[in-house]
């Protein structure tokens, strides 16, 4: 699967409560939230983004409480993945089993800063920085979590495994 | 192995199991509050699921929003509580709910030895009674609800000590602020904390909750204690079926022990914006306050109330200021009533709130306007945690909130009682 977008970098601990702020969390229509997205950080965020663009962090992305609003969030105001050098742990499941990919990769966060074009490749890991001209490599995710990112989820992933009787 | 390793071995059909594997965990208890079960419940019909495994092992309380604050918060309850009923879960209504941390190891609903998953990050709560407990989304709870069971990875350990006596006002909120402080809000990433040492084994019940709570803010998957006689009181009249209680070996695996002379930490306090922004209390200078919240699933038990009314007894809240204090449960409601807490604090000047979360997470019952500050006895002091983006939240134990609501700033304990 190859991605393509503009980037949207961030600093460090960027949490749950900035990527979408619990007064919103009366609301569980993801694209209701996505026009909340970032507000607390990037006010503008969200009618700035376009389909495919890719969130760059420095390291803890996702800090903090563990809902799940905030991946939905993020997926539904059309970022194609995010890239950075760690993420907090239940971010990280969340993000998954909701089918939103990330990459952990330092040297693509160190060269690349906002505004730069992006494409991603997740079955080798390859980050390609198209306005720097620069390569970079992931660690690809295993074909488990691509099949699982590819239908769209957890659920959708274990509803195919279920109707194949495995 | 250590005692995180030896909970997972005997809930995923193993022997042994070592840090880095992926397993099959089974769980014992699985919790959603108002806010992530409509997400759960969502995901588990899309399943396909029909009946939870074990409607006496799935928890649901209306906690974070509730008694509902607005009209969508009232349809996410009405969700959660309509789904609870049919599938006859263990729910607690409004009225004999608490804040699910605070209330669930009173019902005595976790034990020692077993694993729960929630869907809210301070499940890690339940590690102070040598649980494994961790947090995680709505679409992982949508599966351990219906398959009594969530893939993990066994987490790496880290050990820490702490030497000595703790001195005046200090307590498991100084200790793990201090900790945080040390090793950052992703300094135990991915990680199970174990706590252990003279100050642990002395330091009470509520102060482990608190500590074992705060893991979180430090990346950890899991906080955990070993069970002692303490634990065993608190659970003497709570537990109603056995449990097992597990000890780290003495080879056990720790990717770091850190040590601290805890005789030497003062009661500490969290600047804006990150939980690891702290300072000791009498390196703040005048930090005037708006707000001061004395609650939540960190710090809303009894023992956390009785330190407040030691120091509000016979005293007033500062005008300028507002102070909420909040019961983490009916229970603990209750015990300060009869205790004569709740008379002391309405003489105070503060206002006292049925449970809830509420301001904790910006919710209600306290949400900041722009500018404001607020000293809180809660867990988190990011942008907008408590309301809105330009307001701050400082971050203390229940002592330093009760000195500071006299005074109006952040205040030491000491200015207002001595030693």
């Amino acid at each position: 699967m190859r991605l393509r977008g503009k980037v949207y970098k961030f600093g460090a601990d960027v949490n749950t409560d900035v990527i979408i702020p619990a007064r919103y969390l009366n609301i569980s229509e993801a694209k209701e939230l996505a026009r909340h997205c970032m507000e607390d950080i990037d006010a503008e965020f969200s009618a700035k983004v376009e389909s495919g663009d890719i969130i760059v962090a420095t390291t803890n992305f996702g800090c903090g409480s563990s809902r799940e609003h905030a991946p939905l969030a993020i997926k539904a105001s059309g970022v194609s993945c995010v890239i950075a050098e760690s993420f907090a742990r239940i971010f990280f499941r969340n993000a998954i089993n909701i089918g939103l990919p990330l990459l952990e990769c330092d040297d693509v966060v160190r060269e690349t800063e906002s505004g730069d074009i992006l494409e991603v490749e997740l079955v080798s890991g390859e980050i390609r920085n198209v306005t720097r001209e620069k390569l970079f490599r992931a660690k690809p995710y295993p074909d488990f979590m691509m099949e699982l990112i590819n239908a769209g989820g957890l659920i959708e992933y274990t509803k195919n495994k279920l109707a194949r009787g495995l | 192995m250590t005692l995180t390793d030896k909970i997972l071995a005997a809930h995923s059909g193993k022997e042994k199991v070592s840090p880095g594997e992926f397993i099959n965990v089974r769980a014992d208890l699985v919790l959603a509050n108002d806010i992530t079960a409509p997400l759960a419940i969502n995901e588990f019909w899309r399943l396909g699921a029909r009946q939870v495994f074990n409607s006496q092992k799935v928890v649901m309380v209306p906690d974070h929003f509730c008694p509902s604050k607005d009209i969508p918060s009232a349809e996410q309850a009405k969700m959660m509580r309509e789904f609870a009923r049919e599938q006859g879960l263990v729910y607690f209504e409004v009225g004999r709910m608490g804040i699910e941390h605070v209330l669930l190891p009173e019902r005595g609903l976790v034990l020692p030895g077993e694993v729960v998953v929630g869907a809210d990050s301070h499940t890690c709560t339940y590690g102070a009674l040598g649980a494994f407990a961790t947090g995680m989304g709505s679409t992982d709870i949508a599966v351990a609800m219906a398959a009594g069971e969530i893939w993990m990875k066994v987490p790496e350990a880290i050990k820490f000590i702490y030497h000595g006596k703790l001195g005046n006002w200090v307590g498991g909120k100084d200790l793990i602020l201090y900790t945080i402080g040390d090793i950052g809000v992703d300094g135990a990433l991915y990680s199970t904390m174990e706590f252990a040492g003279e100050a642990i084994e002395a330091l009470p019940m509520d102060g482990r909750f608190t500590m074992a709570n705060m893991a979180i803010e430090a990346g950890a998957k899991a906080g955990v204690f070993h069970v002692d006689g303490k634990t065993q009181e608190y659970l003497q009249h709570r537990a109603t079926r056995p449990y097992k209680m597990y000890e780290s070996d003495g080879d056990a695996k720790y990717t770091k022990v850190i040590e601290y002379d805890a005789s030497k930490i003062e009661p500490q306090v969290a600047f804006p914006h990150l939980p690891s922004n702290t300072k000791s209390i009498n390196e703040i200078g005048d930090i005037k306050l708006d707000q001061v919240v004395i609650g939540s699933c960190t710090n809303g038990r009894l023992g956390d109330l009785r330190l407040a009314a030691k120091l509000l007894k016979g005293r007033q809240v500062h005008p300028e200021l507002r102070c909420i204090i909040i019961p983490g449960s009916q229970e603990v409601y209750l015990g300060a009533l009869k205790e004569g807490l709740i008379e002391i604090f309405i003489r105070a000047g503060a206002a006292v709130s049925t449970p809830t979360c509420g301001p904790c997470l910006g919710g209600h019952m306290g949400v900041l306007a722009a500018g404001e500050r607020c000293l809180s006895t809660t867990n988190r002091n990011f942008v907008g945690r408590m309301g809105s983006p330009q307001s701050e939240v400082y971050l203390a134990n229940p002592a330093v909130a009760a000195a500071s609501a006299i005074m109006g700033r952040i205040a030491s304990p000491e200015e207002i009682s001595g030693h």
